[in-house]
């Protein structure tokens, strides 16, 4: 048994700010049952020896936003025995897919001294708008717990006990007071789903909802409630465009509120 | 000091309130009870009067919640908070046990039920009410929850009467309240009379009546019983909502059609408020949470909700995928099936669903709703 091959992990890094692998390493009292658990094949950000695939599992940051990287997750997944994104990056397209809502030119050219070495595509992409995906984890970063439920999971060969719950029953476990009912204080958490333990609400801010949608997001009635707390349509838009921009629920929910801008 | 009895009638002054905490605390009792924190009156640990909502009180309707000053010192000038008393008895998380290998074997290790005996102070009419509910839940069947029972039969009841209803309240249409009718070991009700300020006790079992042994009472005027029962005919003259319960069983389990489900279904953000914030709503799941090694392995308990996708998820699909589905099971079990399943109703009309509904769904609109328009019989017919 325990001369049996320790599955080979992977670690890869596409657009992203390497929060996500740093939760990784942050593991800090788990990190050598982890190490003890996997071979870790690839992880650049903790290592430089790497063992070449295929890898029984492949942890993505990050999201596609060259035409390099939309073929180098191809490759990946090739070598990859089950693919698990970990981050609003690779599982939505990240802060950096603003872009999608607007001219990638003419950010290019007030951007950069020279525009012409940059090679960029016209949108930032989620991994699995590229390649299958099994497991995808949510945040920004994603969460420590969760991180280690899905490893876990993979290797004892089950399914991660993640739910797409909101972040209001996170709130309401921990006894955090609601602030968008006590306080009058917009917040995404009715929409978002929970993992993050509720952080936000728990120091008296509203959820910016950076673990995406919710299994079932009613982003409609969310968005009239937070026009009656006062908020008009861009702030409303502001509010689904951040982390999560291009996750279709909160996409939509922004879209509307530019719609909504624009009527007369 | 006279032996009291069930029932008796004591008075007690405001500054001697201090001296309940006291007497309690010399008992072994870790008093709970409501606080002011973060723009909201929690139930928590108290360590003194101090502790407790001085001259706070709440103004509530649907989906709104504000503290506010009140002209007075009242130390129970409040209605209810975000969270009852539920989560004392069967909290929000809770391991039950622990399972580690031992050779080829495993060994169960149950979670120890500890801590000290708990006295509840403050509890209005409708959260014993509440208690009552899942009392019948954890422990009224042939199989009762080891975890609850424990830590519900060391707990002491001191119920304080509601001087004033809140927004949302609708305790006088589900028969609960304000008046305290059974379940308290003491019963107390504040007076506020100009510069006088006491409180009417009234004993309510032998564990009540043996904590106030040491606390220093004097006799009841005559006309006190009287004051109390005033007190708590204002509460119920000034309730917020009211619900006509009238047949509600069979109207709402003969509408599961009705259009109303689709317009609240609109509203409805599936973010489970409405059930955390009830006091007698009880799902839960369990999982197992291996380490690593799988060489121990926990058993977890979580509050869980019917808004849930995953309560109803059976190989990997949820039943109950719609809002529509999930509002409509909630509000007919809460207010129909749970008759049939406890004998009583689910709901004691506290009020607390609608004031936390981030959205401000209203429950008793919802019923009248469905009572007075009548489902248009095509789409009825039609979906058959």
């Amino acid at each position: 048994m325990t001369e049996a091959r320790k599955p080979r992990l992977g670690v890869f890094k596409f657009a992203s700010c390497d929060g996500c692998q740093l939760s990784i390493l942050d593991c800090e009292d788990e990190l050598l049952a982890i190490t003890g658990a996997v071979d870790i094949g690839d992880f650049r950000e903790a290592s430089s020896a790497v063992l070449e695939g295929p890898y029984d599992l492949s942890l993505v940051e990050g999201s596609v936003t060259t035409a390099h990287d939309a073929q180098r997750i191809k490759e990946i997944r090739a070598q990859s025995k089950a693919l698990v994104t970990i981050g609003a990056c690779a599982t939505a397209g990240g802060i950096q897919a603003l872009k999608n809502f607007g001219n990638v030119d003419e950010y290019r050219r007030v951007v950069y001294a020279r525009p012409e070495y940059i090679e960029s595509l016209a949108t930032s992409t989620a991994i699995a708008d590229h390649v299958p995906v099994d497991f995808e984890l949510r945040g920004c970063p994603i969460s420590k717990v969760q991180l280690l439920e899905a490893l876990s999971a993979f290797l004892q060969g089950r399914a991660p006990n993640l739910p797409n719950e909101s972040v209001c029953i996170e709130c309401k476990r921990r006894g955090t007071v609601c602030v968008l009912v006590a306080h009058g204080t917009p917040c995404l958490g009715p929409v978002t789903q929970a993992g993050c333990g509720a952080i936000c609400p728990a120091f008296n801010r509203g959820c910016y909802g950076c673990f995406g949608p919710q299994g079932t997001p009613n982003t409609a009635s969310l968005t009239a409630e937070l026009k009656t707390l006062g908020m008009a349509p861009p702030a409303v838009q502001r509010l689904f465009r951040t982390f999560n921009a291009n996750a279709p629920a909160f996409k939509a929910a922004s879209e509307a509120a530019v719609a909504e801008a624009k009527a007369p | 000091m006279d032996t009291l009895k069930v029932g008796d009638r004591r008075v007690l002054e405001r500054h001697d309130f201090p001296s309940l905490f006291r007497a309690l605390q010399a008992k072994g009792y870790q008093v709970v009870g409501p606080t002011v924190r973060d723009g909201a009156i929690v139930y928590d640990q108290l360590s003194g009067v101090d502790d407790l909502p001085v001259g706070w009180t709440d103004r509530q309707e649907a989906g709104k919640y504000r503290l506010e000053r009140r002209k007075d010192e009242a130390l129970f000038g409040y209605t209810v908070g975000p969270f009852s008393w539920k989560k004392f008895l069967y909290p929000s998380h809770e391991r039950l046990w622990t399972a580690s290998r031992d050779g080829p074997s495993f060994v169960i290790t149950p979670e120890p039920v500890d801590g000290p005996p708990l006295a509840f102070l403050g509890m209005r009419a409708c959260e014993l009410a509440g208690v009552s509910v899942q009392d019948r839940v954890f422990m009224g069947g042939p199989y009762v929850d080891p975890g609850y029972a424990a830590r519900r039969r060391k707990v002491l009841r001191i119920a304080v009467q509601c001087g004033q209803a809140g927004g949302t309240c609708f305790c006088v249409s589900m028969g609960t309240g304000p008046g305290v009718q059974e379940g308290a070991d003491l019963i107390v009700t504040e007076v506020l009379e100009g510069k006088r300020h006491y409180f009417l006790v009234q004993v309510g079992s032998s564990e009540g009546a043996a904590v106030l042994s040491d606390v220093p009472l004097k006799a009841a005027a005559p006309d006190d019983p009287a004051k109390a029962d005033a007190i708590v005919s204002r509460a119920a003259a000034s309730m917020g909502r009211a619900l006509d319960t009238d047949g509600i069983h069979d109207l709402l389990l003969k509408n599961l059609e009705h259009p109303r489900w689709e317009i609240v279904a609109r509203r409805c953000l599936s973010c489970t408020n409405c059930t955390m914030v009830c006091p007698t709503c009880f799902c839960s799941n369990q999982e197992e949470v291996p380490d690593l090694a799988v060489e121990k392995v926990e058993r977890w308990r979580r509050w869980d909700s019917c808004f849930n996708l995953g309560l109803t998820e059976m190989h990997g699909q949820a039943v109950r995928k719609t809002n529509l589905s999930r509002y409509r099971q909630w509000l007919t079990h809460k207010l129909a099936s749970w008759h049939d399943q406890f004998g009583t109703s689910g709901c004691v009309g506290c009020g607390r669903c609608i004031t936390w509904c981030p959205v401000g769904i209203d429950l008793t609109e919802e019923v009248a709703a469905i009572r007075t328009v009548p489902p248009a019989p095509a789409t009825s017919e039609g979906k058959k």
